[in-house]
């Protein structure tokens, strides 16, 4: 691979990066993880361009790094969280060209050349609609599903700037909250919604 | 490794419980922490109590002693100091007191947090606020007793002067703590009643750093373990050949979190005391090669793989048989064969995993003569000993920071993840944040112990009830409460209870004991009622006021009066006996955690499955402290009790936890919370009482309640499955 150019390694890593995806929506778990492990073999690192937050950096790194873990472990982005490492619970959830995705599930090689929010960048001062519904219909508890839980709501409200109860409940489900903070959430996106 | 035991007892459960709701007090020393913060008031804001501090600009700093998982506690406490103290809510910062003696048991658990806080914290505040009127008289020359205060000022209004109280504080940490203060009224409060935003709401909802999870220390490394994939299984063999080659690894190594011979049992408990550690620069790089190690595991000597379904069968019989009474009342034999009906029925519940949103993790410092760590912990008093015996660092050398935990329902009172944490940190001469996946989180055990319950219920000719008797135990605890209504409102009262030994291991799950217990009986009191020919809020309350005007036996654990207090109070909020077209009703009421909760539930079949259209809640805790937490709290309490009633469960297979992660384990989501709930709270001037556990037990009667109206089948197998019987078509069991 190293003798590729680094346009053909992309595409590569593009490619295994839709494939994991698709693993995974096709709820082959078995075949995702062997996927996985023959690229871990290579021990392969790249260098990776990557635009976090409105800023752009190159990191040097495997390539089937999920998105989860270079934020948190390598550009000390903290938001995300880690709840499952399986794309079913939402506590890692970002925004990839302003869509929510599970980032524990997105190989970092899927998201170069793309636009990567996370909650720190979602709005410069805490000021976006839902962040600031949410402070105040205080709908935290222990707050550790929060950050994805805004994630996935602010991605609703962009496509969606006044959604039923049913579409919430539809562009939701996938975030966990063991605290039962689900009505809060609800009232807060409605809330987000009128402004 | 051998330990003398690996259950956990809960007899010193609730031993340590009492001691830390008393600790508190015992622990508050004033004078040292005043004298003290003197000899430096010119640098650092002075200290007036551990609880206060106070800056010469002003600012003022109260500590929030108990640890924060989500109950609120972290903005709860120090609202009962500010309340005393008379300054303004909105200039004062809110800190987490370390793991620290001088703040008592720090415990966060058993709903004990305000309740154990009222009387101490406020106490602090009115004593600091008395030695900075002291330091303004002394000052003014003038008597203290014509002094005032007002939003963080001193007023001596005859003279028209004032000052802030950063401007006295030097003055006032000098003085002798003043006693024997009176507390103000509840009429008086002006903090205490009003809803106050979570002092941590902006940082949650802008992804600041809060967790331990996201804990960063130069030169740290992750850590993380693999257990055995079972009870009673134990390493056979470890091949790390390859995993040692992967990037970024630095070391993999066995260790066992507790030396040979240590007693274990209590918070201390470990699940697998032999643990693989793998060790690494970042946590994706330790987490490829955990999976690249190649393990055996093999049962231990004399151990049996214990399943569900044996364990099952195991509590069936032992169902059958007699025990030892834990109460008995009047002639419950002789009332049962006059009865003209008899209603028996029977109940069980498997092992909940607690699956709080973050995964067990923790950090650790740990150097040749001290050690420095961090994490989520529910009971950090009593895991340092612990700690402290296994690296040979004594207890004032090791520092315990608490952070905010993504939840704990229990689970992070038993921190044996913490001296995993210290003795890994100790092997690497390195900081380390030890993370569990949450698959090692979730097979970890500690789980919520499997319980079963029988109900007899007598009636006689004219439907009252003459005789109860519940025979309940569990592995390997039982849930029954001799002591819980409907004893003391029925003559002929029979209470036995028993234990199957288990090495699966339990712990404390929000509401211990009551969580099984509370549904299954209000269940059983529904068909009760039915068989009567009597409306279940009435049925309850003809029982209440019979324990209320004439008890029978002397250690009934609850106030009649107020438990019929919120029955009523749901009754009127939800419009109960008006029909409602198409809309399914249940109703349950429940005491324990010394809070009292009445819920009635609304719902709708749609497809063979509940919309769950409006649940209302009256509860009876005393003085809310802060209403829109306590609010929040109980929503909380019911969308969890819905979810684990619905769908929570733990299966255990030739030993081995057969659910890993959320793509098994169901929690409730988004879609199935209900659509509303209403939380009513008695009025109260009593001390304030529990919030965290008291909502969770009654919402499964309530909710299988309804289910029967829906579905005209009971439900007394949790998780209920819901689709899965009713499509079964078989009849009710
Ligand atoms: S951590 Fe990514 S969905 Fe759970
Ligand atoms: S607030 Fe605790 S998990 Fe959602």
């Amino acid at each position: 691979m190293r003798n590729t150019t680094e346009n053909e390694e992309l595409k590569y890593y593009k490619s295994v990066a839709l494939l994991s995806i698709i693993c995974i929506l096709a709820n082959q778990e078995n075949l995702f993880n062997n996927y996985q492990a023959i690229n871990q073999r290579f021990h392969i690192m790249a260098a990776i361009n990557l635009t976090v937050n409105g800023k752009k950096q190159t990191l040097n790194i495997d390539p089937n790094t999920p998105m989860l873990w270079v934020l948190r472990d390598h550009l000390n982005l903290v938001g995300a969280k880690y709840g499952c490492g399986i794309a079913a619970c939402g506590a890692c959830t970002v925004h990839l060209n302003g869509t929510a995705v599970r980032s524990c599930q997105l190989p970092v090689s899927a998201a170069a050349g793309s636009k990567i929010t996370t909650i720190e960048g979602l709005s410069e001062k805490g000021d976006h609609p839902v962040q600031k519904a949410w402070i105040e219909h205080d709908v935290s508890q222990c707050g550790y599903c929060q950050a994805g839980q805004i994630m996935s709501a602010a991605a609703l409200l962009k496509t969606t700037p006044k959604p039923t109860d049913e579409q919430i409940d539809n562009a939701m489900n996938g975030n966990i909250c063991r605290c039962g903070t689900y009505l809060r959430i609800h009232a807060a996106i409605k809330t987000a919604s009128k402004s | 490794m051998k330990t003398e035991k690996n259950t956990i007892d809960r007899r010193s459960f609730l031993k340590s419980t009492a001691l830390a709701g008393g600790g508190l007090m015992i622990g508050f020393s004033w004078l040292t922490s005043a004298k003290a913060a003197s000899a430096n008031a010119v640098v650092a804001p002075v200290e007036l109590s551990g609880y206060i501090k106070i800056g010469a600009d002003g600012v003022i700093t109260l500590m929030a002693p108990n640890p924060e998982f989500g109950q609120n506690v972290k903005t709860s406490l120090p609202m009962l100091i500010a309340e005393e103290l008379d300054i303004d809510w909105k200039k004062i910062v809110v800190e987490q007191a370390p793991h620290d003696r001088k703040y008592g048991g720090q415990f966060t658990g058993g709903s004990n947090g305000v309740r154990s806080a009222w009387r101490s914290l406020r106490t602090a505040g009115a004593t600091a606020r008395q030695m900075l009127i002291e330091a303004a008289a002394q000052i003014w020359g003038v008597p203290a007793t014509e002094i005032t205060t007002g939003a963080g000022v001193v007023y001596h209004k005859i003279s028209g002067k004032s000052a802030p109280y950063g401007d006295l504080a030097a003055k006032a940490a000098t003085l002798p703590t003043p006693t024997g203060l009176t507390l103000k009224g509840v009429k008086d409060f002006k903090v205490i009643g009003t809803s106050t935003k979570n002092v941590d709401g902006v940082k949650i909802a802008t992804g600041k750093p809060l967790f331990t999870i996201d804990i960063k220390h130069e030169g740290m490394l992750i850590a993380m373990i693999t257990h055995a994939p079972g009870f009673g299984l134990k390493l056979k063999s470890l091949d790390d050949m390859a995993a040692r080659k992967m990037p970024g690894i630095k070391d993999i190594f066995t260790i066992d979190t507790y030396a040979e011979g240590t007693r274990v049992g209590g918070f201390n408990a470990t699940t697998f005391n032999n643990l693989v550690v793998v060790v690494g620069n970042s946590t994706w790089e330790v987490m490829n090669a955990k999976k690249a190690l190649k393990t055996e595991w093999e049962p231990m000597p004399g151990a049996v793989l214990e399943s569900t379904v044996t364990q099952r069968q195991k509590m069936e019989e032992m169902s059958k048989q007699q025990v030892n009474a834990a109460r008995k009342d009047g002639d419950p034999e002789a009332a049962f064969k006059s009865a003209a009906k008899v209603i028996e029925r029977t109940y069980t519940a498997p092992f909940l995993a607690h699956n709080p949103m973050e995964p067990i993790n923790f950090f650790a410092n740990v150097t040749a003569d001290k050690a420095e760590l961090a994490g989520p912990l529910q009971a950090p008093g009593m895991i340092e000993s612990a700690i402290s015996a296994r690296i040979g660092i004594p207890a004032d050398k090791i520092d315990i920071q608490l952070t905010r935990m993504g939840g704990g329902f229990g689970r992070r009172a038993y921190s044996h993840y913490a001296v995993e944490a210290a003795v890994i940190s100790q092997k690497m001469k390195a900081p380390i944040k030890l993370v569990y996946t949450r698959e090692d989180d979730m097979t970890g055990g500690v789980y919520r112990p499997h319980y079963t319950a029988t109900y007899r219920a007598a009636l006689d000719a004219n439907n009252n009830l003459i005789g109860f008797h519940v025979r309940g135990g569990g592995v390997p605890e039982s849930a029954v409460a001799a002591n819980r209504f409907p004893a003391g409102a029925v003559d002929n009262y029979l209470a036995e209870s028993w234990t199957i030994r288990s090495n699966v291991t339990v712990g404390a799950f929000r509401a211990p004991g009551s969580n099984f217990i509370g549904g299954a009986e209000q269940s059983f009191l529904d068909e009760v009622a039915e068989a009567a020919g009597k409306d279940p809020i009435e049925f309850r309350l003809e029982l209440l006021e019979r324990a209320r005007t004439k008890p029978v036996g002397q250690r009934n654990d609850y106030d009649a009066e107020r438990y019929a207090g919120v029955l009523k109070l749901v009754k009127e909020k939800s419009n109960w006996g008006q029909s409602k077209p198409g809309i399914s009703r249940g109703v349950a009421a429940y005491f324990c955690h010394n809070s009292y909760v009445a819920q009635v539930v609304d719902l709708v079949m749609v497809k063979n499955e509940p919309v769950i259209q409006k649940v209302y809640n009256a509860v009876d805790c005393g003085v809310v402290v802060n209403p829109i937490a306590a609010a929040n709290l109980c929503e909380g309490g019911c969308v969890d009790a819905i979810g684990n009633a619905l769908f929570g469960e733990m299966t255990i297979k030739d030993g081995r936890p057969e659910k890993s992660n959320f793509d098994k384990y169901r929690m409730i989501r988004h879609k199935e919370a209900p659509k509303a709930i209403e939380v009513h709270f008695v009025k109260s001037e009593k001390d304030p009482t529990g919030l965290g556990e008291p909502l969770f037990p009654p919402m499964f009667g309530a909710l299988a309640n309804a289910l029967y109206k829906g579905t005209k089948k009971r439900f007394y197998q949790q998780p209920f499955n819901i689709k899965e019987r009713l499509a079964e078509g078989k009849p009710a069991v």
